[in-house]
């Protein structure tokens, strides 16, 4: 169900393993099959998994273990805030409320229109830029006070 | 962000930030000179290795383990072994590894042939966390940058010794910053950690001999070998060799990565900080990372910054992720926020972590939200003793210790919270010392 | 050696060893969840935390090395305050509902809550509820908040059943054991899970709520369906069967047993059980007694033999029978002057009857392949038809052992192998005479006489290679090899590469008394008579079938039936029911199943293992045995005093016997001349017919959680994709499978695992009992 370039994209990591340890690129298959699909379907782990030569529910628990990957549909921008400790004392938790104020919706939620989805994320390593927030696992968002906020929101379209 | 001050700086020399971190810029650094020289001088596996154990330098990742030690403890003669960097930064208050990653990837490159020339490794792999992803592609890039040169992959530098290095990208899973987790990981699996022993230099990737270090320690061994051992062991102060990275978040004014030399006093630090936001009156402090206990503000003020002084202040070096809190901070929900996160972070594996840190996070919310009862706080610390020493990996620890910690010093605040049901720093104050909101006003 | 001193007790173990190996060396009980002998060390319950000297926190005693002079104490301060913390842990999210759990009684966790466990609980949170999954007819997962998280259910299908079908999805304490995206489990293994499971989590869906652990009784038994010889406990309550649980024998299952062994009881409480004799009187079966059935049987017998000689009686067998039925079967033909008699219904080529060695076995005992460096297997379903013997194999080849296949379908044998081989049926002799080759030359001596043509392929040589090469090792004839039309021929073939490679040659035999029928003598002899095929192919005037349902058992249903139609007499003695046998049965004998009947069975490696009847035969069901017995003293035959089942045994079988004798796989047959290589598009298409799992003997049919299985899906056409394209049938639509008179409408499916030019269709099964040979001939059309 992934499309050629997916694959190919999968080719590239599985070539980064010993040629019996195709099951090393699993992560990065379901991180390339999230990217096209938005999210990760049952159908979309299992064919990784049957690429990969690996049991489908082998990929599951990797695709349930790992909070990055998304088993249910997102948001076309999924809003990922750090509320640890480090992040809290510098306001992590305030940009958190700020933007369930002004989304409407709460963790795990996703606004009516479909445009953003909202998570509570763990520690990314960036707790000197906080506010941090992680834009659809690829891109991180530093110092998100509230008019940093209004801006990428109004960006995101 | 570069780093943002230092105090006799070595690794962080020439950083400038996305502006400085390739090929060429580490090359007119001095970039690659070690790695060059052992190639072409020909020096010995088991040298490299004994110049890495004369320095002293120790593992930066949170145990602070000699690296060369780790090294030598890897089988000699032929067979598949593997090197493997941890770059798995997710211990809240850690985020040294990543400005390493975006000033300067090619000295985690250098470092990391370096170990697999030293050990006797074809085979590497740096694991990165999923949440930097720009700096994953970019250590990417300095890889085919690398390649291209000759410093990674077949015949490096035309000596015969060959050195495939990749990347791997983490998804979110705090505990496969564990060595044995991380390997699950790259295995494709659950970050589930190993029972050990056996070790991952006996048995670590693919079931192979494996040297696991941190980013900044590798980063660090192209400096020790260029400048040599005993140079190198001159910084800092005995058994706490060589400069470190110190990741400053929380309530200070520039929070930000130092580089300074180990056994740096912790208010040398705090002043490079910027001090206490706000001019406000420091609190406490996390010293290495999310997973240390809590000191209050006199007795860090009184400590340097090593692996000793601080264990003898009943805290942690750890990471030499440093998190500082002032007097607006409410402890029970400062720990509060830390126990959801080695809740929400334990892999699920074995039975005291998986159900021990659900209940801890469970009784401290319930203190947090008002709803404390008599005994709580006894509680909280026989499940810490029920947790510690008794799981797989360090988790359990991790978790139990800030619980230990917060509970040593804080207890005033927590009983306080179950006999009131509300804070004993009041809510406005709280409220005062977020810089948030202000921002706007 | 290394010394270890466990509360005070000295052992030495060998490097390598656990703490809890030496313990259990010593008989030193740690309480444990997650370590079973036969998984990987998980250490994750954390339960068997120990105390070693001078070790400051206490180490799971599963998963901690023996390092000499190591002193381990389990019951210490430091040790009991670890074990009881973990206990708290185990107890908080789990739901505490032992009154009502089907666990109760033989659940670990509650055994060792009582000893480890508080009075009261210090947990006053919210309990974690985990939802309930639906895996199939066997498993309930019903009760998963019960679940502590111990993965043995997990190790278990990715190490033991070869394939991962549950995990542990999640993580912290949201973990969860699942299936992926609700699917169910099929592994033909899986019922081992239920007795792994060390809680109430995984449960047995037939067995749910019917009993508690301390009203049965538990009685010794042996499988009666495949040729291992499986171990069972049998479980009782007022006299029914309620629960089949393996019982370990580390020389034959080990701890494990098949589904098929596990759930088949089942079929002993059937609506279908034959519950009193039946004769055929003014055109339909009626209902008498046991004297007027027999008188009836013997008078009939006598008449048919006085008008057209004894030769014109004819008699089979199952070989799921006990070995004192089929000596008894055998004895009253020959006392009747017949020696038409025969235990091999789904054989189809005799042609080493008269040249065998000795009896055909499997040419080692079942103890010794773990210790093989190489194994060949031709012609097998293997883990279909033998799952027990495919996990062996599993596990071999884990150990690195080279497994090689050599079979008519690709299926996946869930075994890591060395090579392997798929052709048609007909092809078979010529692959495995290429092998016999590539062994020859590898071997530096002449290719044997008639296989100079034959050209060895990769695989092949391969093969060779593995056998010549290795230092213990095996080459097996699985039930396809047996059935097929060159039968001999693969049976010289083996031979021939035996000798050439040192390997032992053997089958794996199709049923309980594969081997057991050879050695009470139930097919023609050195004074001749007719063969299980010659008996349908030259009709005969009467019919003795013991435990045979010639619509599923026979190699060709089709000639059978039509020679059971054309019969004076058919005498079905047989515990069940058949509606199709009422248009040519005469008698039906209510026979007394697996269970209800003492007797023998010598299992593939020659073991003799003798069972009592446990439970009493339904209705006036009676033992096989004892009707035989009787029915020869109806007949006034000499020789049929016997009073119990054992001086039958004793007769054939000296008394004491534990492997029989003169087992011996030698065979005087020329290995050529060899059939021409058909190529696909040459011929026309030719059947592959696998016999199913839970079709394979009359009480799996009956089994109702079996039926329910995956495995019991009924039959397809499965054709590869090129061969449906030649025939212009789309894979789905819906064909006419035809074979001489008969034909069955099956939906044809593409399948890349069966080779070009032939259609794969079940035997065994109602759906296409009206075909014809297993291998043979067939035709396909659009329906």
């Amino acid at each position: 169900m992934l499309t050629t370039e997916s694959i190919q994209k999968i080719d590239r990591e599985i070539a980064k393993y010993p040629a019996d340890q195709k099951q090393s690129a699993v992560m990065a298959a379901l991180a390339i099959a999230q990217e096209e699909l938005g999210w990760l379907p049952s159908e979309a782990i299992e064919s990784v998994a049957d690429y990969l030569g690996i049991p489908p529910m082998a990929a599951y628990e990797v695709a349930s273990f790992y909070n990055m990957y998304d088993l249910k549909p997102v948001g076309r921008h999924k809003l990922t805030v750090c509320t640890n400790l480090p992040c809290m004392l510098s306001g992590g938790v305030d940009a958190a409320e700020y933007l369930k104020k002004k989304l409407g919706i709460g963790f795990n939620e996703t606004t009516p229109d479909g445009r953003f989805t909202l998570k509570e994320g763990e520690c990314m390593g960036a707790c000197g830029d906080a506010p941090v927030m992680l834009v659809n696992n690829r891109h991180m968002c530093a110092s998100m006070l509230p008019e940093q906020i209004d801006k990428l929101l109004e960006e995101l379209k | 962000m570069a780093i943002l001050g230092t105090i006799n700086p070595l690794l962080t020399v020439g950083w400038n930030g996305d502006a400085g971190w390739r090929l060429q810029e580490y090359v007119q650094r001095g970039g690659y000179k070690a790695l060059r020289r052992i190639i072409e001088e020909k020096i010995p596996a088991a040298q490299v290795i004994d110049e890495v154990k004369k320095s002293g330098l120790r593992g930066r990742g949170g145990a602070g383990f000699p690296t060369g030690l780790k090294w030598s403890f890897m089988p000699k003669g032929e067979g598949e072994k593997y090197i493997v960097c941890n770059t798995d930064e997710g211990e809240p208050g850690t985020f040294k590894d990543r400005d390493i990653l975006r000033n300067n990837p090619h000295a985690v490159i250098e470092g990391m042939v370096i170990a697999g020339y030293a050990v006797g490794a074809a085979r590497g792999y740096n694991y990165i966390h999923g949440e930097i992803w720009d700096l994953y592609k970019r250590f990417e890039e300095a890889l085919d940058e690398a390649r291209a040169a000759g410093f990674v992959g077949k015949n490096i530098l035309g000596s015969g010794f060959d050195f495939e290095l990749n990347a791997h990208h983490g998804y979110g899973a705090y505990v496969c910053g564990e060595e044995s987790a991380l390997l699950e990981s790259i295995e494709g699996k659950k970050g589930q950690p190993r029972f050990k022993p056996p070790f991952p230099a006996a048995v670590g990737l693919y079931n192979k001999p494996t040297t696991i270090n941190n980013t900044e320690t590798f980063s660090a061994v192209p400096f020790v070998l260029n400048m040599g051992a005993d140079a190198y062991l001159a910084i800092g102060k005995q058994n706490n060799a060589g400069t470190k990275l110190f990741s400053v978040s929380g309530h200070v004014n520039r929070p930000g990565n130092y580089e300074i030399p180990l056994g740096t006093p912790f208010a040398a630090l705090l002043e490079l900080a910027g001090g206490v936001r706000g001019g406000r009156k420091l609190k406490a402090v996390i010293p290495g990372g999310s997973s240390a206990p809590v000191l209050p503000a006199e007795i860090i003020m009184d400590c340097t910054l090593d692996y000793d002084a601080i264990s003898k202040a009943g805290s942690m070096l750890g990471s030499g992720a440093v998190i500082v809190m002032d007097e607006t901070t409410c402890m029970v929900r400062a720990l509060e926020r830390l126990s959801y996160f080695y809740h929400e972070e334990s892999c699920g594996q074995c039975t005291p972590c998986r159900e021990g840190t659900r209940w801890l996070y469970e009784i401290v919310h319930r203190i947090e939200h008002g709803k404390g009862r008599p005994g709580d706080v006894d509680l909280l610390r026989g499940l810490t003793t029920n947790i510690m020493g008794r799981t797989i990996c360090a988790l359990g620890d991790a978790a139990s210790m800030p619980v230990q910690g917060f509970l040593k010093h804080y207890r005033d605040e927590f009983e306080y919270h179950i006999e009131h049901g509300k804070c004993l720093v009041p809510p406005e104050v709280q409220r005062a010392g977020s810089t948030f909101f202000k921002a706007t006003v | 050696m290394l010394d270890i001193e466990i509360d005070g007790k000295q052992i030495q173990v060998p490097p390598g060893s656990t703490i809890m190996d030496a313990a259990r060396a010593l008989g030193t009980y740690i309480p444990h969840f997650c370590y079973h002998k036969k998984l990987s060390i998980a250490a994750n319950c954390r339960m068997c935390l120990v105390q070693v000297e001078k070790a400051p926190k206490p180490q799971p005693a599963c998963a901690t090395p023996v390092a000499n002079g190591m002193k381990v104490f389990t019951h210490s301060d430091l040790a009991v305050t670890a074990q009881k913390g973990v206990m708290e842990f185990m107890l908080t999210n789990h739901p505490l509902d032992c009154p009502i759990c089907d666990q109760g009684g033989e659940c670990q966790l509650q055994d060792l809550a009582v000893g480890y466990g508080g009075t009261v609980t210090r947990f006053k949170e919210a309990k974690h509820v985990v939802l309930h999954k639906e895996v199939g007819p066997l498993i309930s997962m019903q009760e998963m908040s019960r679940c502590i998280h111990c993965t043995r259910c997990v190790r278990f299908g990715q190490e033991i059943a070869g394939v991962m079908e549950l995990g542990m999805a999640n993580r912290n304490v949201h973990s969860e054991i699942q299936t992926f995206v609700g699917r169910s489990v099929d592994s033909e293994l899986s019922g081992n899970m239920i007795d792994l499971c060390p809680v109430g989590a995984l449960t047995s869906k037939p067995f749910r709520y019917s009993a508690r652990s301390w009203e049965l009784a538990r009685r010794k038994s042996v499988s009666p369906h495949d040729s291992l010889g499986t171990n069972l406990t049998v479980q009782l309550k007022n006299n029914r069967v309620m629960r089949v649980l393996p019982r370990e024998n580390e020389e034959i299952n080990e701890c494990w047993i098949s589904d098929k062994d596990r759930f088949s009881y089942e079929a002993l409480n059937s609506a279908e059980r034959l519950l009193k004799p039946m004769v055929r009187v003014d055109g339909a079966l009626r209902e008498v007694e046991w004297n007027v059935a027999l008188d009836y049987v013997a008078h009939a017998l006598n008449d048919i033999a006085k008008n057209h000689g004894a030769e014109s009686i004819a008699a089979l067998a199952s070989p799921h029978s006990t070995a004192e039925e089929l000596y008894l079967l055998q004895k009253v033909a020959r006392a009747l002057g017949s020696g038409n008699v025969d235990f091999r219904p789904r054989r189809k080529d005799f042609s080493t009857d008269g040249k065998r060695a000795g009896t055909p076995w499997l040419g080692l005992r079942l103890a010794e392949i773990k210790d093989l460096d190489a194994a060949l297997v031709v012609g097998s379903f293997l883990r279909k038809d033998h799952p027990l013997f495919a996990q062996k194999l599993r596990q071999l080849a884990k150990k690195k052992g080279k497994v090689s296949l050599i079979s008519v379908s690709g299926d996946d044998p869930l075994i890591d192998l060395h090579a392997r081989i798929s052709v048609a049926p007909r092809n078979l002799s010529r692959v495995l005479a290429a092998v016999v080759k590539a062994a020859a030359t590898l071997c530096e001596v002449a290719v044997p006489a008639g296989l100079e043509d034959v050209e060895p392929c990769e695989q092949a040589k391969a093969i060779a290679e593995s056998l010549v090469k290795g230092g213990k090792k095996a080459i097996f004839l699985g039930n396809v090899a047996e059935q097929v039309d060159q039968a001999g021929q693969l049976h010289a073939l083996g031979a021939e590469l035996a000798r050439l490679t040192g390997a032992s040659l053997g089958f794996i035999g199709e049923a309980a008394n594969s081997v057991g029928g050879y050695v009470a003598g139930a097919l023609p002899g050195a004074a001749g008579g007719l063969n299980a095929r010659q008996i349908f192919s030259q009709v005969r005037k009467a019919y003795l079938l013991l435990g045979v349902e010639p619509e599923f058992d026979c190699a060709n249903p089709q000639e059978a039936v039509a020679a059971l139609k054309q019969a004076e007499l058919v005498v079905l003695m047989t515990p069940f029911r058949n509606e199709k046998a009422t248009d040519y049965a005469d008698v039906l004998l209510p026979l007394a199943a697996f269970t209800e009947t003492s007797g023998t069975y010598v299992s593939t490696e020659g073991r003799v293992q003798s069972v009592n009847g446990i439970s009493r035969p339904q209705g006036d069901a009676r033992p096989g045995w004892k009707v035989l017995r009787v029915l020869g003293n109806v007949l006034s035959l000499p020789g049929f005093e016997y009073e119990s089942s054992e001086e039958v045994r004793d007769e054939f079988i000296p008394a004491g016997t534990e492997f029989v004798g003169n087992l011996d796989n030698n065979v005087d047959l020329p290995l050529s001349p060899l059939a021409p290589f058909v190529a696909a598009s040459a011929a026309g298409l030719e059947r592959i017919a696998d016999v199913p799992i839970h079709f394979a003997d009359a009480l799996a049919r009956r089994a109702t959680a079996l039926q329910k299985t995956r495995d019991a899906a009924g039959p397809v056409a499965r054709i590869h994709p090129e061969t449906l394209d030649q025939l212009a049938i789309a894979s789905e639509t819906q064909v006419r499978v035809k074979q001489g008179e008969g034909e069955a409408i099956l939906v044809a499916r593409a399948d890349v695992l069966v080779p070009p030019g032939c259609v794969r269709v079940a035997a065994a099964h109602a759906a296409t009992a009206s075909l014809g040979e297993m291998f043979g001939p067939i035709n396909v059309e659009r329906a």
